[in-house]
């Protein structure tokens, strides 16, 4: 029985944390890809490893520090930032599945970047704003994924688990992303946030219920079960949106 | 003054992301959460009703997602009128 529910909680979080990381990567490798390609490789690998320091000190500051916090306290913040969080990524999903809001598109991100910087190629700062383009992509996105692995993963106490697991997705994304370069369009983003929106939902109601002292039936497989209940609740939203809702075209979304 | 200034301008930074992270342009989603999480309280903490906060709690969340995308909706639909 334990061993059912350590791995039921332990799968979920894998799932949360990797998606939540992949989407976020399939973002700021768009941006690297733009000005890498435009700008050259150097002040695009220089902007974006100066991010993952700045973001990596983040998770050492502060990682350690959210251990020490009483549990219940911890999960009752965390899960109530997770729910906020969870429902504004689920409820953008929603809108952009029923066509009422336009779907994030690479390729026109990439293409926007681009012309951001062709048109200050004759700015004597030409490295300077490759370098800021690159690391304001990546730490802006990064800082998403940081907040994701710090509050899902000390309040499973999982915090190794969580981090391996980020990075095993933006190397995985970092890989494919380069090894197909500008065809990140294709990723199916829109279904990924929705899945990542879900799950931040459910361990948000999970947890904050654990910090307000809620005894869940079944304890963490509950997790299992929110999931379905908001996969439920979600498509049938998006199929009252979608009913008569005016066709948007893609184009570039926050 | 210098110093001041740049402390000042940290600790805006900072609380202007927290705002923006949790508020944005759904703050009837962060307003739904508090008002959950404080009903939640008490009727788990203070009432020690079990059962009714395990039903509640989640309830009161697809009532808010709910809520938030039909509003959502409605303002779309005006805009197309």
């Amino acid at each position: 029985m334990l061993a059912t529910t350590v791995s039921t909680s332990a799968v979920v979080l894998v799932g949360a944390v990797f998606l939540a990381c992949a989407v976020e990567m399939v973002e700021a490798l768009t941006i690297v890809l733009a000005v890498g390609q435009t700008r050259g490789w150097r002040s695009a690998l220089q902007g974006t490893f100066a991010a993952l320091v700045v973001l990596a000190a983040l998770v050492a500051a502060f990682g350690p520090a959210l251990v020490h916090v009483p549990i219940n306290a911890l999960r009752l913040v965390v899960g109530g930032v997770l729910l906020i969080f969870g429902m504004q990524w689920l409820r953008k999903a929603i809108l952009r599945a029923g066509g009422l809001k336009a779907r994030h598109d690479e390729d026109e991100v990439y293409r926007e970047a681009v012309a951001t910087l062709d048109a200050a190629a004759s700015s004597p700062n030409r490295d300077r704003i490759a370098f800021v383009m690159a690391f304001k992509g990546v730490f802006l996105e990064g800082l998403e994924v940081v907040i994701a692995v710090l509050t899902l993963g000390t309040s499973a106490h999982r915090l190794g688990l969580a981090v391996v697991v980020a990075a095993v997705a933006v190397v995985s994304v970092g890989v494919v992303g380069i090894a197909v370069a500008r065809q990140l369009s294709r990723v199916p983003e829109n279904a990924m946030k929705m899945g990542v929106g879900v799950m931040l939902v459910s361990f948000g109601t999970f947890w904050s219920g654990e910090g307000l002292h809620v005894k869940w039936p079944g304890n963490d497989v509950a997790l299992l079960g929110f999931v379905g209940l908001y996969l439920v609740v979600t498509w049938l939203l998006v199929g009252v949106v979608r009913r008569d809702a005016p066709r948007v075209p893609r184009e570039v979304a926050a | 003054m210098n110093r001041q200034w740049i402390v000042w301008r940290a600790v805006k930074g900072f609380g202007m992301f927290w705002w923006d992270f949790l508020v944005g342009d759904t703050p009837e989603l962060f307003v739904a959460a508090v008002v959950t999480l404080g009903a939640i309280a008490l009727i788990s903490v203070t009432g020690h009703a079990n059962a009714a906060a395990v039903i509640v709690l989640p309830l009161l969340a697809i009532l808010s997602l709910t809520a938030s995308v039909l509003r959502a909706r409605r303002a779309a639909l005006r805009e197309r009128e």
